[in-house]
């Protein structure tokens, strides 16, 4: 009872968070999905969005470096189909990947399947950056 | 250009570049942020001492 009042207080003395326009909602994580980080860029949070760039396009391209497997759209293996989910979460990267037909994968390496791993992860944590700019947009977060 | 790195240096680096997302989507504020991503850093590397150490003692 005394810790859900406090708590309560809590809440209430963190400064609100403004809602940014409602186009915004919709705008801040298509622009993050397509270019990581942006999303947060267009609302002005410089650090958080540089960071989130820096950290997911790294990874991505180590990703390609490391000889890593890009997975194209398919309907067979469910490990295969979601690789492919974990991929395209990338957006930008991942066209631009596929455009360029990038990341064949070398089984000559006994580290280009952490390679498949980064690039899979990198478009998994930009989901996160998606999912992070559509709150700030709804003024859900600071 | 191919890049081969070691098994280690590969789980730092996905250590490091995953620790800084969970950080900043994860909390509010700067200090926060910065706190919970070297949590997550430490839980990242200590993971991989410990399985590491871990896959040892199976081998032995």
């Amino acid at each position: 009872m005394a810790n859900s009042a406090k708590s309560t207080a809590t809440e209430t003395q963190k400064a609100p968070a403004t809602p940014a326009s409602p186009n915004m909602s919709v705008i801040a994580p298509a622009v993050a999905w397509l270019i990581p980080g942006a999303g947060h860029l267009i609302q002005k949070r410089w650090i958080r969005g540089l960071l989130l760039m820096a950290s997911i396009s790294t990874m991505f391209v180590l990703g390609l470096l490391m000889q890593g497997r890009v997975y194209h759209p398919n309907g067979g293996d469910i490990l295969d189909i979601l690789g492919f989910v974990g991929d395209v979460g990338a957006g930008g990267l991942y066209i631009v990947t596929r455009v360029q037909d990038w990341g064949h994968g070398a089984i000559a390496h006994a580290t280009a399947d952490y390679g498949t791993k980064f690039l899979i992860v990198a478009g998994l944590l930009n989901f996160i950056s998606m999912a992070d700019a559509y709150h700030i947009a709804i003024g859900k977060k600071p | 250009m191919t890049l081969e790195l070691s098994h280690f240096s590969a789980a730092v680096l996905f250590s490091v570049f995953a620790s800084v997302v969970f950080g900043v989507t994860q909390r509010n504020t700067t200090r926060e942020q910065i706190r919970y991503g070297l949590y997550c850093f430490v839980l990242f590397a200590g993971g991989v001492f410990v399985a590491g150490w871990a896959m040892w003692v199976l081998r032995h």
